[in-house]
């Protein structure tokens, strides 16, 4: 097969700017490089085909606002914003154009004299669900939210039966057994000793 | 020549892993020592067929060999000598050959150091990770080949994602795979011991190791891929809960649970069914973490998603070895015998709520990872899952975890004295309280930073003090308390020392909610307050590195008008793909950290910027890498070194070797 070299174009996933360099080559179809910072970590997807553009500015000193509480709670309300176009990044962490956008848009809003809670309502009205990085609680994440307490209440039922089971079944002494009183004599040890356990 | 080596040599080790499965099997079921026996060499050489053809990909790599697609895709010639090795796995299909590399490293392993396990059991388990193998390298060498070659090279490499090219990603990987992939031998002992229907005691002894084994690189992997972010990514994030992070996550805590159960099936014959259930479990989570991110469902901008051979392949894999596993689980855990019986308030009893504790977090990162791709797939719904959501429920359960740690480590085994442990913990309890005050007096809210600040401590002293207590119990000079501290085992250092570290991580956690940040255009010569410091440019320039170009600032860190150190944040423009990433200039001072980074210039020669204050935040890496080494010092305990518990004596003494 030959090799051709890869396309470039402006990817309509990312922000402004970006490039996505794609190549598509007889079945051979590697990859898009979506600006995104974050995606990082334990990084095994990273190691594959991911790719993201690193740079330093989120938030830009030019959209903050004068009044640090009012920015402070412009904060606070886009870092719980999902960027639309990004993966997994917060409006407040992202560099596409769309979450810069709604940055300004959030600060707007609280100029004009929103609450945080009608800004998120405004925010979560135009773009549903998935603009919220906490799921709202209704019928469809009910599970979702109660899980833990689920997977807790599971164990927690499991573990009791399991004990009423074992309590039916005759209880082990936790006395010395002869044969371990024979062992301790023969180290030399009194029986009382406080047992050095080694875990 | 060499790459055809390499490939042909992947051939053979796929064959040499189906001869691995399928003679030792025969061998167990027809009681035959001398097909049994094939096992061990066959592990072996599967491995170094695999190290040959991984070589042989890294020969590529080093001389950039521009026939090769991989090399095409993820080098370039001007690329620094190290890059041009990490870029091996930096890549789909170097990875998963990575991948398979440890795999069969871990069969090998198992090869060498089994002498002491019953011949059944060890045929059995090599038998299963020769089928894994197999798998592995049937994926490969189907989809995801990275021999393949092309008719007319071009002269010049891609290059390696820019991002990638760093000294953190190029031992991250190896780590965490040795984690992931290390849980492997776990599973396979388990599926082994079903296989056979015995499970012991000694079995415990046999699989301890392999998962403290796996449980430390895993440790080490996280804590140096969060850290790598840390710097990399240019805000000083450690942590985002994405659902690649989750990915490693989730076998680490059926890990970190495994390891508790199997201490308990080890020492009291209880927990039996359970501890085996976590070890098919733990890597499961593996190959669940290898599904989400090697078949593009989560990332589905990623071009490779498009193609659906290779997560079906993969996602195939998944349900053949975890449904099998389980089937076997369901087919033979009721006929286990039930273990050694104890009471609710125990050693036994605490590692319980141990286990129901991680086990519910367990649960919480996979239904949070899988949740929205469930709801998505059934009702075309889409949410987004994201930190503010696993913040909101994982905390209420680590935090009482954080606190239940000491005391289940004062416990005695069988029947424990919870007044007498909690006598034992006042001091810690009261340093941590003592601690929490003068931290909030210090640092001020928020509220779950103190709070959690106090747990920590206390978790640090709480940790440290059972050693402590043991060695001055009745002592009667300075000597005694030193010769005795000598005499302690190592696992009981082992695991004071890791649940310290566990607590010096939440310490680092906790400092985050005092963090201090700065985003302002920095104009040079002028000074910035971050926390107790300010932070000044003194110079502006361009440079240019081996395969980037970059403008960098010189930063000063002041403290008190002097000038205490000099950082360097840049901006990183990589030719070859066109990306700019962004270096962090950091400086540690104490624990803490300043942090800056820099974004776009202006016209009036400031350039915007942002700084941070993160005090304590180093304690998050330390207390991993103290983890770690507490799971080593376990290791290193004669009692449990691999291969020294013998069959006839665990058989004869159960508890001779304590």
């Amino acid at each position: 097969m030959k090799w051709k070299p890869p396309s470039l174009s402006l990817s309509r996933f990312a922000g402004e700017g970006t490039l996505t360099i794609s190549m598509v080559d007889e079945g051979l179809n590697l990859l898009a490089l979506p600006r995104k910072r974050r995606r990082a970590g334990v990084g095994v997807v990273m190691v594959t085909a991911m790719a993201l553009i690193s740079s330093a500015h989120a938030v830009t000193p030019g959209e903050m606002l004068p009044d640090p509480a009012m920015e402070a709670r412009a904060r606070a309300i886009t870092s719980e914003l999902r960027c639309l176009v990004c993966q997994n990044q917060s409006v407040d962490d992202s560099d596409a154009a769309l979450a810069k956008d709604l940055r300004v848009l959030v600060r707007e809003k609280l100029k004009d004299g929103m609450s945080d809670a009608e800004v998120k309502d405004y925010v979560h009205s135009r773009y549903g669900d998935f603009v919220l990085l906490r799921p709202p609680l209704k019928l469809d994440t009910i599970l979702l939210w109660t899980a833990p307490f689920l997977a807790l209440l599971a164990g927690a039922s499991a573990v009791w039966s399991a004990s009423r089971r074992r309590r039916a079944a005759p209880v082990e002494s936790t006395e010395l057994t002869a044969q371990e009183r024979a062992r301790l004599a023969a180290l030399g040890l009194p029986e009382r000793q406080p047992r050095d356990s080694a875990e | 020549m060499i790459v055809e080596v390499g490939h042909y040599a992947l051939i053979l080790a796929l064959a040499l892993a189906l001869l691995q499965f399928a003679i030792p099997f025969a061998g167990a079921r027809l009681n035959d020592p001398a097909l049994m026996r094939v096992a061990r060499p066959t592990a072996i050489s599967q491995f170094s067929f695999v190290a040959l053809a991984y070589g042989a990909l890294t020969y590529a790599h080093v001389v950039s060999d521009f026939s090769l697609v991989n090399v095409i895709e993820n080098s370039h010639s001007l690329k620094p000598f190290i890059y041009k090795i990490s870029g091996v796995w930096g890549n789909h299909e170097g990875s998963m050959l990575l991948w398979v590399l440890v795999l069969s490293l871990c069969g090998a392993l198992i090869a060498i150091f089994s002498s002491a396990m019953p011949d059944k059991l060890r045929a059995d388990a090599l038998s299963v990770q020769g089928l894994l193998g197999a798998a592995f390298l049937l994926f490969i060498l189907l989809t995801s080949n990275p021999f393949a070659r092309v008719d007319q090279p071009p002269w010049e490499g891609r290059d390696l994602n820019p991002i990638l090219q760093d000294p953190g990603l190029a031992i991250h990987p190896p780590l965490l795979y040795l984690g992931y992939v290390g849980f492997s031998i776990v599973f396979s002992f388990a599926a082994a011991a079903l296989i056979g229907g015995r499970i012991d005691a000694a079995w415990a002894r046999f699989a301890r190791p392999w998962t403290l084994f796996a449980w430390v690189a895993l440790t080490l992997g996280i804590a140096m891929g969060s850290y790598w972010a840390y710097y990399t990514l240019g805000w000083g994030g450690f942590w985002f809960w994405d659902p690649v992070e989750n990915a490693s996550l989730m076998p680490w805590i059926a890990g970190t649970a495994l390891l508790h159960s199997a201490a308990v099936m080890e020492k009291r014959e209880a927990l039996k069914v359970w501890t085996i259930f976590l070890s098919i479990l733990a890597f499961s989570l593996s190959l669940l973490g290898t599904f989400l991110v090697r078949s593009g469902v989560l990332t589905s901008v990623h071009a490779f998603a498009s193609d659906p051979e290779r997560g079906v392949f993969i996602l195939g894999i998944l349900v053949f070895f975890i449904g099998g596993a389980l089937a076997l689980f369901a087919l033979r855990a009721g006929s286990l015998p039930v273990g050694g019986l104890f009471a609710p308030i125990s050693r036994e009893g605490a590692l319980v709520v141990n286990n129901l504790l991680l086990s519910a977090s367990c649960a919480t990162v996979v239904i949070g990872t899988l949740y929205p791709l469930a709801l998505e797939a059934l009702t075309g719904e889409k949410i987004s899952v994201g930190p503010p959501f696993f913040n909101t429920v994982l905390i209420p359960i680590a935090l009482p975890l954080a606190l239940l740690m000491p005391i289940g480590q004062m416990l005695a085994w069988k029947r424990g004295d919870l007044p007498a442990a909690l006598a034992r913990l006042r001091a810690a309890f009261a340093v941590g309280v003592l601690a929490a005050a003068a931290l909030g007096a210090r640092y001020g809210t928020p509220f779950l930073s103190i709070v959690s600040a106090g747990a920590a401590v206390y978790l640090i002293v709480g940790g440290l003090s059972d050693i402590a207590q043991r060695a001055a119990f009745r002592a009667s000079s300075a000597g005694a308390v030193f010769t005795r501290l000598r005499g302690l085992a190592l696992s009981a250092w082992g695991t004071s020392v890791s649940h310290a570290g566990m607590g010096l991580t939440l310490l680092g956690l906790a400092a985050t909610g005092w963090g201090v940040e700065n985003i302002v255009a920095m104009k040079p010569g002028d000074y910035y307050d971050v926390g107790p410091y300010k932070l000044g440019i003194e110079e502006i320039s361009p440079r240019n590195g081996p395969n980037y170009s970059e403008i960098y600032a010189v930063m000063a860190v002041r403290s008190g008008g002097e000038t205490i150190a000099r950082i360097e944040p840049a901006k990183r423009f990589y030719q070859a793909r066109k990306m700019q990433r962004s270096e962090a200039g950091v400086v540690t001072l104490g624990l803490g950290q300043v942090y800056a980074a820099i974004g776009e210039s202006h016209e009036d020669g400031a350039i915007d910027a942002r700084l941070y204050w993160k005090p304590f935040v180093t304690l998050i890496w330390i207390g991993a890498l103290v983890m770690a080494f507490g799971g080593g010092l376990s290791l290193a305990d004669r009692r449990l070194r691999i291969g020294v518990a013998r069959r006839a004596q665990v058989a004869a003494m159960p508890e001779a070797a304590e």
